[in-house]
């Protein structure tokens, strides 16, 4: 009782590697999968007796590794990966969850479903081949999706002789190309999947190798970090009216952390409260973080739902409406400009536009080209308009404020996916409908909400002024009874002129009938 | 325990069940009209059991359905209405009652033709019927090959289907919730467990599941390699007594016991350990053809 208990202890309290493979096709990505889960007993023996039967039927061989992880009846009669397939193992040291996607070009989106999520990238490469356009797209996609780290696996050694020169050549080769990109680590291992060289371990034909073999630095490369547990976010998924007087806020931590009586501020209202619970189903917390999901309960009582954004009063999110992102995209409908789609950011869709392309980048060689729009499977840099404002960070801040899905209104098919470069806090004059310049009137006996709500506005980057009727007697309106039509004529004026130029206007007057 | 916490790191498990709290409550965000499909079985516990974790302190807020083909295991049935009333869920059953009243049985027909009736069939016209625009299933990418392929929002057209070569891609944890009328989802909160992550967070959580998991003796027939059951008054002379316990919940015409000591909660997680079988094994339904799991899941089957 008491060592199985720690047993399951144990097991639980492993961590968990998300990696992704790419490679192209025929590399042996397949093949190799299949030994890692075959070395490491995690396919069944019916899987594994049903697998046999068809290599020998099908494939006439004794088993075909590749058959573990093709799934679909098209893929095995076509011989190719189509879609991302998940396979789970683990060894006594860590549990991993692989990503496997397809090499060819065709299936880049898939790819990069695969890699979202994922930590570290496996890439691999034919050692008969050495560096091709897949393997740069690849590496480039990962990149650009945000992994750090990568193990490049050069493949089927056996047949070149194992030779130390083939290795050292696809290590410079793509050196060369990967200098211009921004990993953290990149660990080379030169393997054979087919015989099993330096995937358990070392292999007795190349002792010039002197590094880890795959599984032994699976199990140990750290990725942590990239991480965010600074910028408290949480973006509403949910509002729960759980009984009498409960209103709770439903959502996961995107980053940061929490603390229960820490003071907070609910975008876009502005408005500023403090946590007065961090309600779960195992009882209260007082403190919470990234990525658990939680109910937070608010101090006062606000108006707040899905879609809004819940961060620390001094650290928001950019609130934006013009945003430059990387894009690829996913569609076999190319992007068109000016048209509207649906962004998916958080919790918040938003309908937006691409305004312009900036460029499109070939992975070949990570060079820029210029571009009207992007087609299937194509990467670049856009500028998108938007017609309500999100509450974002730059991806490389942070992954979940950072990102977006476009959805096509007609077809609602997902076509492409976004990691946001640079925004603009919202500049009324070009920004979106509800950030439009504005005038917001407060009556007279409001003038200390007036000047609050100003102050609000200019924090969160909104360019506003501040007028109320002390300052108009003291100038533009000087002598002119609050009665006179004169009076509210001018101000109406006014306030016409400033938000032509794009700022908003903050009024606070006795007389609030204008 | 204190300086544990202070690292800010969550389990395997706690991430887990985080991620799928994440899109349970998701779903309930952006669809009008969704339901949890409900099989009595062990996953289907979990299942539930997140959902109410989910919206506590409210209700869940959408109602469970369970297809009931007729031929399960009365302990499932039993089981079923206990948890449910207790849980305060608000449960639905659907039956194809004109199959079963022409005396669709898998004996006669075959599982392939009684799977398409009494399954496939029931839970299409049921999800018609109910207006359902969403779709909860507690299928694991573990599980079966053509599972391994599945998002987690599967798109499924007008008639349910699934097009494993067309699938929407899916990328962080930003759910695509867009379809158009007649359209529908399929969700899988459970995508990323395994069958042991399952057992160590329903020993950990306490959740109740059926008796027919823990081993007992019981009087089965061997038929295939499998120990089937019995249910019905067959007069069989193979009738043996084997101490056997069930991995996956079916039919009881159509799912084998195993042989095993797991009596506990305890035995079977470190009986999980060293499996080396997978549990779909004992669901004849699942080799009746090469790649039958991929065919019945375009038709519309979970």
């Amino acid at each position: 009782m008491k060592s199985s208990e720690s047993i399951i202890e144990k097991n639980q309290n492993i961590d968990l590697l998300r990696f992704a493979t790419a490679g192209s096709v025929d590399d042996g990505k397949s093949t190799l999968i299949g030994r890692l889960l075959y070395d490491s007993k995690s396919i069944f023996e019916d899987q594994l007796s049903s697998i046999k039967d068809y290599s020998r039927t099908h494939r006439n061989q004794e088993i075909d590794y590749s058959l573990v992880t093709d799934g679909l009846k098209s893929e095995r009669e076509q011989g190719i990966t189509i879609d991302v397939a998940y396979r789970f193992f683990s060894t006594p040291k860590r549990r991993f969850i692989i990503a496997d996607s397809p090499g060819h070009e065709q299936y880049t989106r898939n790819m990069a479903t695969g890699a979202s999520n994922a930590s570290l990238s496996l890439i691999l490469i034919d050692a008969r081949k050495g560096v091709v356009t897949q393997t740069r797209r690849h590496t480039f996609i990962s990149s650009l999706l945000g992994i750090r780290h990568f193990v490049v696996a050069i493949n089927k050694m056996d047949l070149v002789d194992y030779s130390e020169e083939v290795y050292d050549n696809i290590v410079n080769d793509y050196r060369t190309f990967s200098d211009k990109l921004s990993a953290e680590s990149i660990y080379f291992i030169p393997i054979s999947a087919l015989k099993g060289d330096n995937i358990i371990e070392h292999s007795r034909n190349m002792p010039w190798y002197q590094g880890s073999p795959l599984l032994d630095y699976l199990e140990n490369v750290n990725v942590s970090g990239g991480r965010n547990l600074i910028d408290f976010r949480f973006p509403v998924q949910y509002v729960n009216w759980g009984g009498k007087n409960f209103r709770g806020y439903c959502g996961t931590i995107a980053s940061g952390i929490i603390r229960k009586g820490e003071r907070i501020r609910v975008l876009p209202s502005g408005k500023t409260t403090e946590i007065s619970r961090i309600v779960t189903y195992e009882g209260d917390l007082d403190y919470a973080f990234s990525p658990m999901a939680v109910t937070l309960c608010l101090k006062d009582e606000l108006d707040i739902s899905r879609g809004d954004v819940i961060a620390r009063e001094n650290n928001l999110p950019a609130i934006t409406g013009n945003i430059e992102a990387n894009i690829v995209w996913m569609d076999t409908e190319p992007m068109q400009t000016e048209r509207d789609y649906f962004i998916k950011h958080t919790t918040r869709t938003v309908r937006g536009s691409f305004t312009q392309v900036r460029y499109k980048i070939d992975p070949e060689d990570v060079h820029r080209k210029p571009a009207d729009f992007l087609s299937l499977n194509e990467i670049g840099k856009v500028k998108i308009e938007l017609k309500s404002p999100i509450f974002a960070d730059i991806y490389p801040k942070n992954r979940i404020t950072g990102s977006f899905i476009v959805i096509d209104p007609a077809t609602s098919k997902t076509v492409a996916a976004g990691m946001i470069s640079k925004y603009k806090q919202v500049s009324p004059d070009r920004g979106c409908e509800s950030v439009k310049a504005k005038v917001i009137r407060y009556p007279g006996n409001k003038k200390e909400e007036a000047k609050a709500y100003y102050d609000r506005l200019s924090m969160q980057g909104t360019q506003c002024i501040y007028v109320d009727d002390d300052i108009l007697r003291d100038g533009l309106c000087r002598g002119i009874s609050l009665e006179d039509k004169e009076y509210c004529q001018r101000i109406e004026e006014l306030c016409k002129i400033v938000n032509n130029s794009g700022v908003s206007v903050v009024l606070c007057l006795k007389n609030v009938t204008i | 325990m204190e300086k544990k916490e202070e690292s800010y790191r969550l389990s395997n498990l706690k991430t887990l069940e985080a991620e799928s709290i994440g899109i349970i409550r998701e779903v309930a965000a952006e669809f009008e009209n969704p339901v949890m499909l409900y099989s009595v079985g062990k996953d289907s516990s979990v299942m539930a059991h997140l959902a109410i974790k989910a919206f506590y302190p409210e209700k869940v807020p959408f109602p469970l359905l369970h297809v009931d083909t007729g031929y399960k295991f009365p302990e499932m049935y039993e089981f079923r209405d206990y948890y449910t009333k207790k849980n305060n869920l608000n449960l639905k059953v659907s039956k194809n009652e004109e199959a079963l009243l022409n005396g669709v049985n898998p004996i006669s027909l075959g599982t392939v033709k009684c799977c398409a009736e009494l399954k496939t069939k029931a839970l299409l016209d049921a999800l018609k019927e109910g207006g359902y625009d969403a779709a909860f299933g507690g299928a694991r990418r573990d599980e079966e090959k053509s599972r391994a392929k599945e998002r987690v929002f599967s798109f499924r057209d007008k008639y349910g289907q699934w097009d494993p070569k067309n699938q929407r891609p899916e990328l962080w944890n930003i759910f695509n919730s867009k379809i158009n009328p007649g359209e529908s989802i399929r969700v899988f909160p459970l995508s990323n467990w395994t069958e042991l992550d399952i057992w160590t967070y329903i020993y950990y959580e306490n959740i109740e599941v059926v008796p027919l998991y823990f081993a007992k003796i019981r009087q089965v027939i061997e038929k295939n390699n499998q120990l089937i059951p019995l249910y019905t008054d067959e007069n069989s002379e193979e009738i043996t007594e084997v101490m056997c316990r069930f991995r996956t919940l079916g039919c009881h015409y159509c799912t084998g016991a195993v042989r095993s000591d797991a009596d506990t909660m305890e035995k079977i997680i470190e009986e999980m350990m060293v499996v080396r079988h997978s549990e779909r094994i004992t669901r004849v339904i699942d080799h009746d053809q090469d790649s039958s799991m991929e065919q019945k899941k375009r038709e519309g089957y979970f």
